[in-house]
């Protein structure tokens, strides 16, 4: 070999030692993932509308996120200011209120956030009994025919439009969807990252030890998965009061079951492996083969399922909503305003804004669980 | 007279991910009415994409055919369309795999298999496809036929696996047959019932056939014209007693020279005694029943007394299922076994599996199938050094990267390859990497569990070479097993020869390999050395 070759190959070993995350089976992985454009989109989409919404309170928000008041800069957004600050005498501050927000512009200003509603505020300014119709289907009297100063109020702007109408509750739907994304998404992560370890792990020991612990935990497995998951909600929500982390606590309860399959049988095929009776002669203990030699081989079967348990998990938090035994009254929830869209089928864009919600976030998920599924095929072709 | 199948600049191309690579280069070759061509090469080489492509069997795309033709009878196979093809797979030409297991369906009988066969391209019913089929397992020499055709694949052993596919790819009187490597996966003394039973055949029916390996012995022993292939060229044809006697090319003669060679020291009953193995049993239970009752015993290894000494080799050669391997990993504690076992003077056959931590630094073990014994996901490095972590805790970061780097470089590694990954290396360097593994520890005893059989013909000898090497500088004890009586001739100073978990002979090396006392080990000698059968009844068919 001459000497620059050699050199050049010394330097690429170099490159690959520098970096020793990006193996090359991962470079081909993230080729193939990119060659799904379908998924490499939907991917993008996704994560640009998930860290929109992890800072949903900065678009929508019944408070301003910033605020220059007598010389002092405060951050609403963050902070909860008495009333007393700015002469009213509630604990907490109502800045959609006029007054107070005439009395901060009068001695500094204001930054809302696009949308200034959040989740749970209510729209004491619709033209119309609740729900109200979108901003946009109103012209722009009826729209203002609430404020006092009509036409001509100063807080008749497009920061209060309802982008999306209201609820039967006069609560702003837009905002709603935003928060609604966030928790289902923010669930729905949670809990397959939660279930994910229980499962793996319990598929791991299953599947590496084999004999009466594989055939005991299975048989556990079997009652266990057979408790209806319904029921034991519904007892539950009658003994404590519903909330996010006791609904966690009870879906990962379950969840963690369906991970136990793929994992157990992984480990079944791989725990004769040569390269494992190799460690083994080693005498590398039976902990880190299990998760140096095998966990890698099973994380391909279980990342390939991991965003289809995702979905699941959303879809279970919005039918539980949708049935009312998900999270507690007033929460923001996609599930909740499927059920408004149910009971008010007069007020028609309740029902699409959910659907179109709810279907764009479980397609998206899809659509990236699909090239992920794609990239870790090792008998896929690109062409 | 025109050839039977003419193959005219054939190439073959495979493109992933945008990168065409090349894996058959124009190449050119004849096979006459009743002629036996061997295609010759290392694994790699293209032979079997060759073979493969005369049927289009390859994966179309990514395989391309950017060039070339296939005649067969004058008619291009390559032209055909996929409806006209079927008609010539498995009726004028048939083909016969490698592993015998996974070519045949597991879930249908053996008469199943053959009859659809004989009714797919003859349109034969049930009762004429059954009296067609039995007349060609007697053909093939399967004993008792009518017994034997309701029998589902696993029941049958492998020579009698590949006998079958032979019988199912005779079915429709084919002109030619391809047979791709078709006895690599058997012990040596079924592949010499195989390749005769080939040859009759051949004779009987006046086939063709093209004949795919990477061991010049069967070629010697079966082929008229030989072809030897290398980096998807063909680079040298011609009669076989030519090539053998007068090779041209440099490739043929590096293949033609690379058995493996040298001879052991004689066997010296001083050194010091490193494993012994007294009366060592190895029974699985059959149980049976509701309760589970043990009623029997497999028994694999059936009191076997086994010494070896430093510096020393201890080949242990057998058919398989003859207990080598088992009695290997009994000694080494990987599984249960009765009967004392003592390493370096200590008692090892009550300990536990973590009793026995301490004591693997010096009890090495190097696996079979260099590709499955290598964690595809860990760097050289990291593989290497696993050992290390373990045995050696408390070594600085920079000291492990030394041992590593020193121990590649023994094995004959380029130490900068160390942050590849083992997919990047070809068999016989991953070999390597696996005996880097273990000698990283510096052990006193080695099991070598069939290192070479994975390899091509001419890394088997330099591994050979190595591993020598590597016992002399470190005085280490070895337990080589091994059906390849070639390599152990090469190693071991001691023999010991089992059949059926029991030691049918046992004495020094020389003794055994030139006065063979039992008929078995006389047979084993004749099938490796020469590519005899024996008569029928000394070895398992």
């Amino acid at each position: 070999m001459s000497d620059v070759l050699y050199k050049a190959k010394v330097e690429t070993v170099r490159e690959q030692a520098a970096r020793p995350g990006l193996s090359p089976l991962n470079k081909r992985r993230w080729q193939n993932f990119k060659a799904n454009r379908r998924g490499y989109w939907s991917l993008w989409i996704f994560l640009i509308l998930f860290v929109l919404t992890l800072g949903a309170e900065f678009i929508a928000n019944d408070r301003p996120i910033l605020a220059f008041y007598k010389g002092e800069l405060l951050v609403p957004v963050l902070v909860d200011y008495p009333e007393e600050k700015f002469g009213g005498f509630y604990a907490v501050t109502d800045y959609r209120d006029p007054v107070i927000s005439d009395e901060i512009e009068a001695n500094g200003w204001l930054i809302w956030p696009p949308i200034r509603y959040s989740y749970s505020t209510v729209n004491n300014e619709i033209p119309e009994a609740a729900p109200a119709k979108p901003s946009w289907l109103y012209s722009e009297e009826q729209r203002c025919s609430r404020y006092p100063l009509g036409v001509d109020d100063p807080n008749c702007t497009i920061g209060n439009w309802n982008w999306l109408g209201t609820d039967d509750q006069a609560r702003d739907v837009m905002a709603r969807v935003i928060y609604g994304f966030r928790i289902s998404v923010l669930f729905g992560l949670v809990l397959t990252l939660g279930s994910a370890v229980v499962g793996v792990s319990a598929g791991a020991v299953q599947g590496y030890f084999g004999g009466w612990t594989d055939l005991i935990f299975q048989r556990f497995i079997e009652i266990w998965s057979s408790i209806p998951v319904l029921y034991l909600l519904m007892i539950v929500a009658a003994v404590l009061p519903p909330g996010f982390f006791i609904l966690l606590g009870l879906m990962l309860l379950f969840s963690w079951v369906s991970f136990v399959g793929v994992v157990r049988a992984e480990f079944l095929r791989a725990r004769n492996f040569e390269y494992v009776n190799a460690a083994r002669a080693l005498g590398v203990p039976n902990r880190t083969i299990m998760v140096r030699h095998l966990l890698p081989n099973a994380m391909v079967a279980t990342l390939t399922f991991l965003p289809f348990i995702l979905n699941g998990s959303i879809t279970t938090l919005t039918s539980l909503d949708f049935l009312g035994f998900g999270l507690p009254p007033g929460s923001a929830s996609l599930g909740e305003l499927l059920r408004q869209g149910q009971r008010n089928l007069n007020a028609p864009w309740l029902g699409i804004s959910g659907f179109v919600v709810i279907s764009l976030m479980l397609s998206l998920l899809i659509f990236v669980g699909e090239a992920t599924r794609d990239a870790f095929d090792p008998r896929k072709t690109f062409r | 007279m025109n050839p039977l199948l003419s193959v005219r600049d054939l190439s073959v191309a495979f493109t992933q991910g945008g990168r065409t690579t090349t894996a058959v280069d124009r190449i050119s070759f004849d096979i006459a009415k009743g002629e036996t061509v061997a295609l010759v090469g290392e694994s790699g080489s293209g032979k079997s994409v060759s073979a493969l492509s005369v049927l289009k069997l390859l994966p179309y795309p990514p395989a391309s055919h950017p060039s070339g033709k296939i005649l067969f009878k004058g008619e291009d196979l390559l032209a055909k369309r996929e409806q006209d093809l079927r008609k010539v797979r498995g009726n004028k030409i048939a083909m016969i795999f490698q592993e015998p297991m996974t070519s045949l369906n597991p879930l249908h009988t053996i008469e199943q298999q053959i009859v659809e066969v004989l009714s797919l391209h003859q349109g034969m019913g049930a009762k004429q496809g059954r009296k067609r089929t039995l007349q060609l397992l007697e053909e093939v020499g399967i004993r008792d036929p009518e017994k034997r055709l309701g029998a589902y694949p696993h029941q049958l052993s492998g020579g009698q696996r590949q006998r079958v596919m032979i019988a199912m790819a005779l079915a429709n009187e084919p002109e030619l047959l391809i047979a791709d490597e078709p006895t690599t996966a058997l012990d040596v003394t079924v592949q010499a019932q195989i390749l005769k039973l080939l040859a009759e055949l051949k004779e009987r029916n006046g086939m063709s056939v093209l004949f795919i390996t990477h061991d010049l012995g069967i070629v010697r022993k079966i082929a008229d014209r030989v072809c030897v292939m290398t980096q998807g060229r063909i680079v040298e044809a011609g009669p076989t007693r030519t090539i053998f006697d007068n090779p041209q090319h440099q490739y043929t003669r590096h293949l033609l020279a690379a058995e493996p060679k040298g001879r052991p020291p004689a066997a010296d009953a001083q050194a010091e005694t490193v494993m012994k193995g007294s009366d060592v049993k190895v029974w699985f239970p059959i149980k049976q029943g509701f309760f589970r009752r043990t009623v029997d015993h497999v028994k694999a290894v059936d009191g076997v007394d086994i010494t070896v000494r430093a510096g020393q080799t201890v080949g242990i050669v057998g058919e398989s299922g003859s207990g080598k391997t088992t009695l290997g990993l009994a000694l080494c504690r990987m599984i249960s076994s009765q009967g004392r076992i003592e390493f370096r003077g200590r008692d090892i056959d009550q300990r536990s599996f973590t009793d026995m931590r301490p004591l693997r630094s010096e009890l090495q073990i190097v696996f079979q199938d260099p590709y499955g014994s290598l964690s595809p996901r860990m760097s050289v490095a990291e593989i290497v050094a696993e050992g290390l972590g373990i045995h050696e805790p408390r070594l600085s970061a920079e000291a492990r990267d030394q041992r590593v780097v020193d121990v590649l470089k023994e094995v004959g590694l380029d130490p900068e390859t160390r942050f590849r990954y083992p997919h990047e290396f070809s068999g016989g360097q991953r070999q390597r990497i696996a005996i880097a593994r273990a000698m990283v520890l510096n052990p006193r005893f080695v099991m070598l569990d069939e290192p070479t059989s994975a390899l091509d013909m001419s890394v088997q000898a330099q591994v050979v070479d190595l591993l020598r090497t590597l016992q002399t500088r470190h005085d280490l004890a070895y337990l080589f097993i091994s059906h390849d009586l070639k390599v152990i001739r090469a190693l071991a100073n001691e023999v010991i020869v089992m059949r059926n978990g029991r030691i049918v002979e046992h004495g020094p090396a020389a003794q055994i390999f030139e006065r063979p006392q039992t008929d078995y080990t006389r047979a084993l000698i004749a099938a490796a050395f020469n590519m005899e059968t024996a008569p029928v009844g000394v070895v398992s068919e």
